[in-house]
């Protein structure tokens, strides 16, 4: 598999999640794990560019696939991306630990509408919890990474 | 000093890392460390008879199955957080339990191998033979005792206490109005998106334990591990790293978790490693519970509440670690910010069979809230009275402070309101809610609240200049996404005048800073903000003083901006901060970096020795402070919500906050606070709840039946502030992490009350209960 | 939580898929895993054979035959809602995947996935069931059609053999009155209760252990729904008459 464009080889051990496999076994520790069932979103990455669930993938399953994680969105030396930069600028996280997840979220929603309406905006990050800000931050940075993409 | 960044809405310097992907939370934390897993009491109350482990032992990749016989502190209690005298039969649990167990969810066996994968495969190995006890669960089923959850606690009561203020029997007696009143108010997980977790390495060739915990208070880790392992302080590093939220449940402290890695960590010496999963944060993390509230009211004809007396029951939970400072503050809390000229209040703190309850974001303050709330409404309803205007009679004005109310505040001071002004809060929130929406089932609901913040007993703050110019600054109390590091470098930038980016502070790390109580109870900017601002302040003042001998001017004549001391005045007279620096500290050899001027041939020389009486080399002070009493914040939220009559689907129509926690450092964090507490609050009145069925097994320990809002669910927040300075602090703030929370149920239930026409007296609600509710 | 070992397999063709089902004690097939994988990370399933079907060529078409619509096993449900097809031959099926989980959930899940796994909660089973569609089912011997009102037999229960793919599903052309509401708590979640209309065919979901047709005009006759923490069975009962009333107001 092919993580934010570098080849690794699978887990040996089939039932390794991908998660686990992403943060212990790569050591990229920046796709969290929150609930390992699906439903809190902290542990979204890119699958050939669409949004998944890492907990909810064997990481054997990513073999023949580009995975896209938070830390492929910027160089390390380099600027942030449009959607982390309109998080910062609009104070869409605070403790971070939701955000990485969101952050892949919203990529994956501007890849399929570059131009959301806000509801588009409210349905793309319907499926990710945050426990810390009560979204509206979050609402206004989706809106501003729009806006910062079309740039 | 400059007044730059005080109420600036600074962007956070906490950002670019997190959203990088480079946060560095406990479970990122390898070092090779070891995995581990609990095993738990699937029951709520059991005898245990045996306990097998050979067959876990046994797995490939399991290096140490612990159970409590073979820990050297197996039988030791966890500490006892905070004992008060009224807490008469006080109970702790014991690391891994070995006789009984009182909770589902209660550890029993501790698993340690080479991944968390083999840990779970080998737990499922660990036979434990359980005899089931009859359970306890409901408050009011403690209370009638029919079963005991502790055999030596007769009537399962850990705790009871009783105060008074004024005489309410007499005041009832004759008060022209009376009613009786019964509340039910249920709270439910914190649930931050950060599980908890420990890691923990033991270095034999420096004798030092090193522990990463996700936790608001490693200062007080340090402490107790220290005296656990016979270890003096020194040995002892405890770091709280990157935290996904705390809320309130990272602030119990000794979890069995807390001793036991480090325990492992010292036995194996390996690294060890446990992160909790969700499943298990349900029923091993503390939570918030219920109350049940008997109130007796006695009122005249307009409305003014003449006594009330309020008979609770509070859920403790199995254990007591944390004391009794969760009803304590729910007795402290039911006036708010309204005149009650006799107030008596009884509660009984229960025990249950089920987790152990502290605090969660509110802290007891929402029963409080809830329970005067819905009074007044119910007054109201009584007498035809406006809602409103009931409230306004009742309030405490704003030339009568300071407002003593008598009872007893948890830091063991009485609770004393110190500023405030609540009819403007009440006004404000009105004109923001507007008119009434059109349509059918449109109800309003209001609520106004006090909250007291800043408890002591300290916080500290170490600050220092380096010689590069760079400020860094430290406190030992952790951020779990409070944009500490920002806020309190705000603070230190305008008493050095120089840029927040430039001031680089550390938080929660007791190598860097080893005294300090923790962050809960919405006091960090009020504790560690102070203490920033204090050291900070000697700082500039010793810069001055060094600066003065090198400016030949009067130290009174100096200010400092822009990085530099300077003549006020005479702006091309000064000297850059780092260059103070450098003096500050009289050297031998210059190493480069402007030492040169430090050293004994250079500069003028003055009499005296190079470090005069008193004097310390460098350009950093440490400085504490330690509130007299709590600062009182407070706020009203109103709202308009429409209730579905066929399906009982909740909309919030419009959600207005006004809210005043005195002086504002940063209203972009604090709007991120408010903002997230309202949505906690709104979770709370109607998503989340905790579902214990009889037998004390929690039904929907999991996050699709434990339902946490998403933002589909959440409505956008009006918000907007007053600011009444505490009298009580240098810089004149009061907390704010919970004011988002704490009124809402009590908004929610009156405006579906009013919505639906059907009194409404418990919380949460669901459109299950609404319909239960309207049949 | 951690899934429980398993014999993992990743057979490249159907007829591989088909001879190791055939072959082996206890396998279970994984396709998209949302509904899956969770169970595994709970330990609630522990199969011990795990036959991943995501390296299966030629298993993900849309197209239409028959008078409707074929999705085999490996459409994802996020494909059927871009689907200009399926928005124009069957409308319902294209409203009726937009209320599955949310938009991350449905990238990875399928359509034949859903149906298989036949939690009595989900929509896609109940869309089957409103328009008489039906599922091809293949194994190492045989393939047959199984028409949706023989395909779900209980909770989480088909009547599909431990041997046999569920390799495609039918939905027939529909471009009828139709609708499809459920209530559920947040959104995104599982229905309390739901409802499919097409035409004068009523289908509810999350009030029996299967998705069941129903009568219009008394549509909780006979119906015996279950109870747990978000809805009563009265309050099941409710929603079906509240839900039923909506969908055939138009």
């Amino acid at each position: 598999m092919r993580v934010n464009g570098v080849a690794h080889p699978p887990p040996q051990d089939p039932r390794r999640l991908l998660s686990d496999h992403l943060r212990h076994d790569l050591g990229l520790t920046g796709t969290h794990v929150g609930c390992e069932h699906g439903v809190c979103g902290c542990c979204t990455v890119l699958l050939d560019g669409a949004a998944v669930r890492s907990c909810l993938m064997l990481a054997v399953q990513a073999e023949g696939h580009e995975v896209t994680t938070v830390e492929g969105l910027a160089r390390d030396d380099g600027p942030l991306h449009a959607v982390q930069q309109a998080f910062h600028e609009c104070h869409g996280l605070q403790c971070g630990f939701c955000t990485p997840g969101f952050v892949m979220s919203v990529v994956g929603l501007l890849a399929q509408h570059p131009n959301p309406t806000a509801q588009e905006i409210e349905e793309g990050i319907a499926g990710n919890l945050c426990r810390c800000t009560g979204y509206a931050s979050i609402r206004r940075a989706v809106a501003r990474a729009a806006e910062l993409s079309a740039q | 000093m400059t007044t730059r960044w005080f109420g600036a809405p600074v962007q956070r310097v906490e950002d670019d890392r997190l959203l990088r992907g480079h946060g560095r939370f406990t479970d990122d934390i390898d070092g090779g460390a070891l995995e581990c897993c609990f095993v738990r009491s699937p029951y709520a109350h059991a005898r245990i008879t045996s306990i097998d482990v050979a067959a876990a032992r046994e797995v490939r990749g399991v290096v140490a199955v612990y159970t409590a016989a073979d820990l050297p502190f197996g039988g030791v209690d966890l500490p006892l957080l905070i004992p008060h005298p009224n807490l008469t039969h006080g109970r702790t649990q014991r690391c891994l339990a070995s006789e009984v167990v009182r909770y589902a969810g209660e550890a029993v066996a501790f698993v340690v191998a080479e991944s968390r994968y083999v840990a779970e495969d080998a737990a499922e190995l660990v036979h434990v033979e359980y005899e089931a006890l009859p359970v306890v669960i409901t408050p009011e089923a403690a209370a009638r005792a029919e079963n005991l959850v502790h055999d030596d606690v007769p009537g399962n009561v850990a705790a009871e206490m009783l105060q008074e203020v004024g005489d309410v029997a007499a005041a009832l007696a004759v008060a022209p109005h009376r009613k009786t009143l019964h509340f039910r108010y249920e709270r439910g997980a914190a649930s931050p998106m950060e599980g908890r977790a420990v890691w923990a390495r033991w270095s034999e060739a420096e004798r030092k334990l090193t522990v990463y915990d996700s936790t608001q208070s490693p200062t007080s880790i340090r402490g107790g591990l220290a005296v656990l392992f016979g270890l003096p302080e020194s040995s002892v590093e405890v770091i709280a790293p990157d935290v996904g939220g705390g809320f309130g449940p990272k602030i119990m402290l000794f979890y069995p978790d807390e001793l036991l890695v480090p325990f492992a960590a010292m036995q194996l010496g390996r690294p060890v490693k446990w992160t909790e999963d969700r499943q298990e944060h349900f029923t091993a993390v503390n939570q918030e519970r219920g109350q049940v509230h008997e109130v007796e009211v006695g009122f005249d004809d307009e409305g003014r509440v003449l006594a009330l007396g309020d008979d609770f029951i509070h859920d403790g939970g199995a254990y007591t670690p944390y004391g009794i400072i969760l009803p304590i503050i729910t007795a402290a809390q039911v006036p708010g910010p309204y005149r009650i000229p006799s107030y008596r209040v009884r509660f009984r703190d229960v025990y249950t069979n089920a987790t152990p309850t502290s605090p969660y974001r509110g802290a007891g303050r929402p029963h409080a809230c809830f329970v005067m709330e819905r009074t007044l409404d119910a007054i109201a309803a009584e007498l035809s009275l406006d809602r409103v205007e009931v409230r306004r009679r009742n309030l405490i004005q704003p030339d009568q402070f300071p407002y003593d109310v008598g009872v007893a505040w948890q830091d063991g001071n009485t609770v004393v309101y110190d500023s405030g002004n609540y009819p403007e809060l009440l006004d404000r929130a009105l004109e923001k809610l507007g008119p009434r929406p059109p349509g059918d089932h449109v109800g309003m609901g209001l609520a106004i609240y006090v909250e007291g913040t800043g408890v002591g007993p300290y916080e500290g703050a170490h600050v220092q200049v380096l010689v590069s110019g760079k400020v860094i600054a430290a406190t030992g109390i952790p951020s779990q996404g409070q944009a500490h590091a920002t806020v309190w470098a705000q603070v230190v930038a305008d008493e050095l005048g120089v840029d927040v980016k430039d001031v680089e502070v550390t938080s929660g790390d007791t190598r860097r800073f080893s005294w300090g109580v923790g962050t809960f109870a919405s006091r960090g900017a009020v504790t560690a903000g102070n203490a920033m601002h204090i050291a900070a302040r000697m700082v500039a003042t010793k810069a001055k003083h060094i600066a003065a001998d090198h400016l030949e001017a009067n130290a009174d004549d100096l200010e400092l901006v822009d990085g530099r001391v300077r003549v006020k005045g005479s702006p091309d007279r000064g000297i850059p901060l780092g260059a103070v620096a450098v003096l500050s500290n009289p050297v031998r050899y210059a190493f480069g970096g402007g030492t040169e001027a430090a050293t004994q041939f250079a500069g003028k020389p003055r009499p005296g020795p190079p470090l005069q009486d008193g004097e310390q080399p460098g350009l950093e002070a440490t400085g504490y402070y330690s509130p007299p009493g709590s600062t009182w914040a407070s706020g009203c939220h109103a709202a308009y919500v429409r209730v579905d009559p066929k399906t009982f689907r909740l909309e919030i129509l419009k959600y207005v906050v006004v809210h005043d926690c005195g002086r504002v450092i940063n209203p972009l964090v604090l709007q991120g606070q408010i903002e997230g507490g309202v949505a906690q609050g709104i979770g709370g009145a109607f998503y989340e709840r905790l579902a214990y069925d009889a037998d004390g097994q929690l039904r929907n320990a999991s996050f699709m039946e434990f339902l946490i809002p998403y933002a589909t669910e959440i409505p956008p927040i009006e918000i907007d502030h007053i600011e009444t300075p505490s009298p009580l602090n240098p810089l004149g703030v009061k907390g704010a992490g919970e004011a988002g929370v704490i009124p809402v149920g009590a908004v929610i239930a009156s405006a579906i009350d009013e919505a639906l026409g059907i009194p409404i007296t418990e919380m949460p609600l669901s459109p299950l209960r609404l319909f239960e509710l309207t049949r | 939580m951690k899934p429980p070992p398993f014999e993992y397999h990743a057979p490249t063709s159907v007829n591989e898929v088909c001879a190791l089902l055939g072959s082996l004690d206890d396998p279970k097939i994984l396709a998209g895993g949302q509904s899956l994988i969770p169970l595994l990370n709970f330990r609630l399933a522990r199969p011990r054979h795990l036959v991943d079907i995501n390296r299966v060529e030629g298993l993900d078409r849309i197209y239409e035959r028959d008078g409707g619509i074929a999705v085999q096993a490996l459409v994802r449900q996020s494909v059927i809602e871009d689907s200009e097809l399926v928005a124009r031959v069957c409308p319902l099926l294209s409203d009726a995947v937009r209320l599955v989980a949310h938009r991350v959930i449905r990238n990875r899940g399928t359509v034949c996935g859903s149906i298989a796994h036949a939690d009595p909660a989900s929509e896609l089973p109940a869309v089957l069931l409103a328009l008489g569609g039906s599922v091809v089912a293949h194994s190492a011997r045989s393939q047959r059609v199984i028409p949706a009102g023989e395909l779900f037999a209980g909770m989480f229960e088909t009547s599909l053999e431990p041997q046999e793919l569920l390799a495609e599903a039918w939905f027939p052309a529909f471009a009828g009155k139709h609708a499809i509401f459920e209530e559920s708590r947040r959104h995104g979640d599982f229905a309390l209760a739901g409802v499919v209309r097409a035409d004068k065919e009523l289908a509810l979901f999350g009030v029996a252990s299967t998705p069941v047709l129903a009568d219009p005009h008394d549509p909780t006759r006979g119906l015996e729904p279950s109870g747990d923490i978000e809805a009563s069975p009265e309050f099941r009962l409710h929603l079906v008459k509240v839900l039923t009333e909506r969908a055939f107001a138009a």
